[in-house]
């Protein structure tokens, strides 16, 4: 009896140092080469990237004139086709972060890091460097085989050529970020006369660094080791969301293929433990072992499996996007039925409403009223109490603005120094002193509500109220 | 057993803790030596370009020679520039031509509101809010005038305004009514006897006979409804006319002398602040 234990002990322990084994952390020790192969989602693949051409040809858009959109620090404005957003409607951009963060939620509860897979700067740029690098050192085995070859002319010549043309995207990327925030021709012809200030120089240099830093050398370890989104993505998919699955009940027991074996006869699974899914996978993973967190579901073991199957005449998807709850056999929930799609898709809603709210009301005129505190009144000769109010009037239009001031709120209210309009420069807040006076007898409380109302006198519809208050004396 | 533990084979020191713990003598990480080494090769560049080690006489200067004065300098020199064209018209023009440009109007408030704060606020308040004892600068009654180059002289030159206390010359029911009169006329009315004695004791010479005050010699607007002493009541008012304001070899006299920035500050800080002062609220 005893015996017969430590007999299954030891067996445990077996188990437990194969896994041991077979368990491998990628640290980057060993660079990743992967096969490519073409097929359905390599096609969407490219697809999806093209998303990026606007970052670069969008600084070339031109809209009434000027750079369609431009991020204007210095003069402290966002140009975004017709629309001037100043710093104080800047709120409307925590919406926008607010919106796509919930649509990374959403769509990775729906179907898991559809971002990482296709859309991901870190994965596009690594795509396109080792697209590049198969066109320069062939496909990935000879590309392991160069790496370990000495160097020689030939190895050195490919060597400068690849690192020369990642140097240059990462250049190109750096110049492209920049042209967003100056006018793209001009800041061009600044980077080609060599004139182009010394923020938009370091910041070509980092992007050019960090591109061919990341997309060259790291890649992968990106992603598993510096990427938060990775992790928190991770956490976000449940039995629910599709994501690239083997279907381990269709693929085990897995067994290499011998010729007159018939797989058919239900002692061999449809999985001929080719590797080739393994071969493919840009970040070095067996999607054999299930999800896990280097896997950004770019779904090109699909491809791989799937040209697989078709030589060897089984139906494709043994590795397909499936949610847990399918591959297990149990029913799915319908999409709008689950309460994270219902919770994230409202909260996108609510966003997408301020962010319309928001550019309805993007107002032409905005007044700001500061109430002098010190003195917080005066008392006059004859008897009356004066207030002194500053104001701050932002003209958002292009064209400077004559400015009417009324302001309502006592009967006995006198204004002092709006007799005349005030001029409000383009663009820019202009500050603008006015005084209110009531007489002495008429003021009947220590402090009362005063409206103060600024007009554009050439387009009445321009115009924007304040609320403040008109301090006496005790009562 | 142990080989999983070291599956390199790495080489150790030699010492064990608890028989099976092993130091090993594995390499820290490149990365980590490059930086090592780079944080080392700037120190050196840093010791060449800028002040650095101290040495008996003093310290390496560095050969970009730089020092934390010379930054504060041209950080200052920056802003002076930037001042310059404005301090320039202010210099040249009389207060009352600046205080008619928006623009210098708008410069001047901003860049002598300290200097208003350091000399003036002492007294006056900050903003002209006034002290007890101390003018209200923000209002539109004016002991000496309200208007610019009035506000510039003031300034320049200090005001020293001058009631004799009428203590040894009226009795105490004379000095009741009087004070009673001049209560009244704040609000607009009269107290017959007070007024009797407000027209007879020489009051009028000063104080005029609507007693609306002389802003020649100073003497106060006594029928507004803004008063020189605070609190406004009988006994404040008896106080002043029986003991004066800066009435000579009176030991209980008012004090109310307005010291002479002239010596001071330069016509140009006089200037701004005459402009400041008349921005307040209550410039004529």
């Amino acid at each position: 009896m005893n015996n017969q234990t430590e007999q299954l002990d030891l067996q445990h322990l077996e188990d437990l140092y194969r896994e041991a084994d077979y368990w491998h952390v990628n640290t980057g020790g060993r660079p990743i080469h992967a096969k490519r192969m073409p097929g359905r989602y390599r096609a969407y693949k490219w697809i999806a990237m093209t998303t990026w051409l606007l970052f670069f040809l969008g600084p070339y858009l031109r809209w009434e004139g000027r750079q369609a959109v431009l991020f204007d620090i210095p003069n402290r404005q966002f140009h975004i086709f017709s629309v001037t957003i100043l710093p104080q409607d800047v709120w409307m951009l925590a919406m926008v972060l607010l919106f796509f963060s919930l649509l990374l939620a959403a769509v990775t509860s729906v179907a898991g890091r559809v971002y990482c897979g296709y859309f991901c700067f870190q994965t596009v740029w690594t795509d396109i460097f080792t697209w590049i690098e198969e066109k320069l050192e062939g496909p990935a085995n000879k590309r392991m085989k160069l790496d370990q070859a000495p160097w020689d002319a030939t190895k050195i010549r490919i060597k400068v050529v690849k690192h020369s043309i990642w140097l240059l995207i990462g250049a190109v990327t750096g110049i492209s970020f920049t042209l967003w925030f100056g006018d793209a021709l001009q800041l061009w012809k600044a980077y080609l006369t060599l004139q182009a200030p010394l923020v938009a120089w370091l910041s070509v240099g980092i992007f050019t660094f960090f591109t061919y830093l990341f997309s060259g050398h790291l890649r992968e370890q990106v992603c598993f080791w510096l990427c938060p989104y990775a992790r928190i993505q991770g956490v976000m998919v449940d039995r629910t969301t599709v994501l690239p699955t083997y279907d381990f009940s269709r693929g085990e027991p897995r067994g290499k293929l011998k010729k007159g074996v018939d797989t058919r006869a239900g002692k061999q699974g449809d999985c001929i433990d080719c590797k080739q899914c393994v071969q493919v996978c840009p970040t070095g993973i067996d999607i054999r072992r299930g999800q896990q967190e280097g896997c950004i579901t770019c779904a090109l073991c699909l491809d791989a499996c799937d040209a697989v199957m078709d030589k060897i005449n089984r139906p494709r998807g043994l590795i397909r996007y499936a949610s847990l709850d399918e591959i297990e056999g149990k029913p799915s929930v319908s999409l709008f039925k689950r309460p994270r799609v219902i919770v994230y898709t409202s909260i996108m809603f609510l966003s997408i409403a301020g962010i319309i709210y928001g550019l309805a009301t993007l107002g032409s005129l905005e007044l700001k009223v500061l109430h002098e505190r010190q003195p917080l009144f005066v008392m006059q000769s004859d008897g009356s109490v004066q207030n002194k109010y500053e104001l701050k009037i932002l003209n958002k239009t292009g064209q400077d603005m004559r400015i009417q001031i009324r302001a309502s709120g006592h009967s006995g209210l006198q204004s002092i120094g709006i007799e005349e309009a005030l001029t409000a420069p383009h663009g820019k807040v202009s500050a603008h002193t006015i005084f209110l006076r009531i007489p002495g007898d008429k003021l009947l409380a220590e402090r009362i509500p005063v409206t103060i109302r600024a007009q554009d006198m050439d387009n009445p519809e321009f115009f924007s109220e304040y609320e403040s208050m008109f301090f006496g004396p005790k009562r | 057993m142990s080989d999983r533990k070291n599956p390199t084979g790495a080489p150790d020191t030699g010492h064990t803790w608890d028989g099976n713990l092993r130091e090993l003598t594995n390499q820290p990480p490149r990365w980590w030596m490059i930086t090592l080494y780079l944080s080392g090769i700037f120190m050196l560049v840093y010791f060449v370009l800028y002040p650095s080690i101290p040495t008996f006489t003093g310290y390496t200067k560095g050969v970009l020679g730089w020092t934390q004065m010379k930054r504060y300098e041209d950080s200052t020199a920056e802003i002076a520039a930037i001042r310059a064209p404005y301090e320039e018209k202010i210099k040249s023009l009389p207060a009352s031509e600046i205080a008619a440009d928006k623009e210098l109007v708008n410069y001047t408030q901003r860049s002598v509101k300290v200097l208003f704060g350091d000399r003036c606020a002492g007294c006056h308040g900050a903003g002209g809010a006034g002290n007890p004892g101390y003018p209200v600068l923000a209002d539109d009654d004016w002991l000496f005038g309200g208007g610019i180059d009035t506000i510039q002289q003031t300034i320049t030159s200090g005001r020293q305004g001058m009631m004799p206390g009428f203590k040894a010359m009226l009795s105490e029911q004379e000095l009741n009514d009087l004070t009673l009169h001049v209560l009244a006329m704040s609000k607009g009315g009269e107290h017959a006897p007070g007024k009797e004695l407000f027209v007879n004791k020489g009051c009028v010479g000063c104080h005029g006979m609507d007693g609306k005050g002389m802003q020649m010699i100073g003497a106060p607007n006594l029928a507004d409804a803004v008063w020189r002493f605070t609190p406004a009541n009988e006994e404040s008012v008896k106080y002043t006319i029986a003991h004066g304001v800066n009435a000579p070899g009176a030991a209980e006299t008012r004090n109310a002398v307005m010291p002479a920035f002239g010596n001071q500050l330069s016509e140009t800080e006089i200037k701004k602040l005459a402009v400041y002062v008349h921005q307040l609220g209550g410039g004529q």
